[in-house]
């Protein structure tokens, strides 16, 4: 028997957009007669969008399997009772009656330009073990972690491991919990890759149906794929809220072909990672040095009374005061880091009162990214913060303090972030991470252990300038 | 079997954590009503509070009132066109922000189940106003097809209300499209299907949001000229 697909012409175009894609009919911008007939002729295939297994449902797009994120509604569409999911519900309804298509028709090629990347900067030691290690990964289609220090230069590490991959003909994605990081991310890696198509998807980008054979992704937006990704990158993996959500790890699952590479990345594994990689069945390459090659700073860890108290009586403790003071009069940026975005609002008017142009930033702030910028140019002598900005900032000259740091929202992972926010830049390497607290958590003595052992590390394997 | 779900925190319908309410053994044997949101998303919501308009419930302000109505109601008032069809509109929110991106999830995302954040309130403005039946804004076919379900009736039925459907739309284009203006001046935009239903009836209409009050007055209009002797309105924000 002649296979169909022998037989059949199909559209590119249908092929392009749904490639490697998990749709609803409504983001395919096609007639639907053309998706019947690509279906009939075994080239887009449909799969139910909820489906029921002994009683339970499950979200055929985001895996979702908690049943409380379920309802089930009178639906116009299929005239019943209809369950549809609501943990990916921002993305269009995907119910009992809806239907996910896929393409499984030839297999899209990219047409490959002759020079892939055009990075030609060089890797420090460390970051060029590192380096050989993801190509090594994408070459074999192996599973491995990067583990690299704040401020080691991750981005850069990638680089070659994507050239390898795209020159023999995969398909990569660098996919991160972060709608920040991707916006940051992607123009990075336009630049370096400059002869082809780059996809930057998150909630409301314009590349959405972009099909391209480099993508930065939202691990969100990898709900919209399946099948798709010879090489998968994940950076921040143990980033909100990838590391608390099980439905978005099964979709950078389903987002990649069986057969693929897995590259890991962040400064702060889960437990879960380091003991696996400690047991062997993770492999892991580890750059514990900065590019620059100079000690990461240790925190000081300094009792503060009982803080809470103090603020509700609108003193600031005073260790606390003494060292926003002394940064103030020496012209040092700060950021201080609180608990919680009710105490932080609290204490603003306090700390303003040392120095009035202090701001303050949270996840729901909408000018969080403009405040970031005036603490940047120095037109602010700081900002108050959540944990929000935990990650991804570069200030020259910073110092940082937590304030509560016993405080749960402080995890081992939160803190050694955090540090690794100060002394970053080649000119000043240096600079003060203070953990104000009232009583020692051992999340905070294991973050300082944390930084402590990556410096012997860096030092033992000649990763730093004495 | 026993049900032991029932024992699992329930899930705030907007923010999916987990609402801190005291289990005991009173609530358990007794299944008590639960909330269906957390205290820090229902706070979000700004209730419609201190003096309102005798007829939409909007919030008067000194310059923008003729007596007890609001000048928009007065000036509908004033029209022979549209005098007395609408008795009353009752609302509960104000169209803040939160309350914008909450419908919008509901009904443009479709995530039906919103509907149910508001039931208990909608049960409770029922109490309080006299109906024989209740209606709902239908949507066109083409919007319905698109929706899968109709947000007013999702509101209706989630507070345990049978409705008749006594109303069918003329016409399709967006109403969020038009001006003021253009929708006042439009001609009557819906059809009554079945006169029989409403004949010598007290209408309660059902809808999410009232804007300008003339997707009401229209329907209103048309419900009353079929024989409905009087017409209310219940919205969830204005």
């Amino acid at each position: 028997m002649i296979s169909p697909h022998t037989t059949t012409p199909y559209s590119p175009h249908l092929q392009y957009h749904l490639s490697g894609r998990l749709l609803l009919a409504a983001e395919i911008p096609f007639p639907s007669e053309l998706l019947t007939e690509h279906m009939q002729a075994g080239y887009v295939a449909a799969k139910v969008g909820v489906i029921r297994e002994n009683g339970k449902y499950q979200c055929s797009r985001c895996s979702n399997r908690n049943q409380q994120l379920f309802y089930t509604f009178p639906c116009s569409l299929c005239q019943k009772n209809c369950t549809y999911c609501r943990s990916c519900i921002m993305m269009g309804r995907v119910s009992e009656c809806t239907e996910l298509y896929s393409w499984t028709g030839p297999e899209l090629h990219f047409s490959i330009p002759p020079q892939v990347m055009a990075w030609d900067g060089t890797l420090s030691d460390g970051q060029k073990t590192a380096s050989d290690r993801v190509i090594a990964a994408v070459e074999q289609n192996e599973e491995v972690l990067v583990w690299a220090v704040c401020g080691a230069g991750k981005t850069e590490v990638l680089f070659k491991g994507i050239d390898t991959a795209i020159s023999n003909g995969k398909r990569v994605c660098i996919c991160t919990p972060r709608t920040d990081v991707v916006l940051e991310l992607a123009p990075r890696i336009r630049q370096a890759f400059p002869n082809m198509d780059v996809a930057a998807l998150y909630g409301g980008s314009e590349d959405r149906h972009l099909a391209a054979p480099l993508t930065v992704s939202t691990t969100h937006q990898l709900y919209r794929f399946a099948n798709a990704f010879d090489t998968i990158i994940i950076d921040e993996v143990d980033a909100f809220p990838y590391s608390m959500d099980i439905s978005l790890q099964q979709a950078v699952q389903k987002a990649k072909k069986q057969t693929s590479s897995t590259i890991y990345l962040t400064a702060t594994p889960s437990r879960q990672m380091q003991n696996a990689y400690r047991k062997g069945k993770l492999q892991a390459v580890t750059i514990p040095a900065r590019y620059h090659r100079k000690l990461i700073p240790v925190p000081t860890m300094k009792w503060s009374g009982n803080w809470q108290k103090q603020f509700q009586k609108k003193k600031i403790p005073l260790q606390i005061q003494s060292w926003v003071h002394d940064r103030i009069e020496r012209n040092i940026p700060i950021l201080l880091f609180f608990p919680s975005i009710k105490v932080m609002k609290a204490c603003l008017p306090l700390f303003q009162n040392i120095e009035p142009h202090l701001l303050a930033v949270h996840s729901e702030d909408p000018e969080r990214k403009e405040k970031v910028t005036l603490l940047r140019n120095r037109e602010v002598p700081g900002l108050l913060t959540t944990t929000i900005l935990e990650r991804g900032v570069t200030i020259p000259r910073l110092d940082v303090a937590v304030i509560g740091a016993e405080h749960q929202v402080f995890s081992e992972s939160a803190l050694v972030q955090i540090a690794g926010r100060v002394g970053r830049s080649a000119d000043h390497p240096t600079g003060n991470i203070t953990f104000f607290h009232y009583g020692k958590s051992e999340e905070m003595v294991k973050a300082v252990w944390h930084i402590e052992n990556m410096n012997r590390e860096a030092s033992k394997r000649g990763l730093l300038d004495v | 079997m026993f049900d032991w779900s029932i024992l699992k925190p329930r899930l705030c319908l907007l923010c999916d954590q987990e609402i801190n309410q005291k289990i005991s053994w009173m609530s358990l044997l007794m299944q008590e009503q639960e909330t269906p949101v957390c205290a820090d998303c229902f706070t979000k919501f700004d209730p419609l509070r201190g003096e309102l308009c005798q007829i939409c419930s909007r919030v008067l302000s000194a310059e923008f009132r003729r007596g007890s109505l609001c000048l928009d109601c007065h000036r509908w008032e004033q029209d022979p066109d549209w005098q007395g069809f609408l008795t009353e509109n009752r609302s509960l929110f104000h169209y803040n922000d939160y309350m914008k991106e909450t419908i919008a999830k509901f009904k443009y995302r479709g995530d039906y189940a919103i509907a149910e954040v508001f039931s208990p309130l909608i049960k409770d403005a029922l109490l309080t106003l006299a109906f024989d039946s209740v209606a709902v804004i239908p949507l066109s076919r083409e919007r319905l097809l698109e929706r899968g379900f109709n947000q007013a009736e999702a509101l209706a039925i989630t507070a345990g209300q049978t409705c008749i459907y006594p109303l069918a739309r003329i016409h399709t284009e967006k109403q969020s499209k038009k001006s003021r203006r253009d929708r006042i001046n439009l001609p009557q935009v819906f059809q009554i299907t079945d006169p029989e239903l409403v004949a010598g009836k007290k209408i309660l209409l059902i809808d999410d949001i009232y804007t300008t009050g003339s997707t009401l007055r229209h329907a209103a209009k048309a419900l009353k000229l079929a024989g409905a002797t009087e017409i209310r309105s219940l919205t969830l924000a204005r």
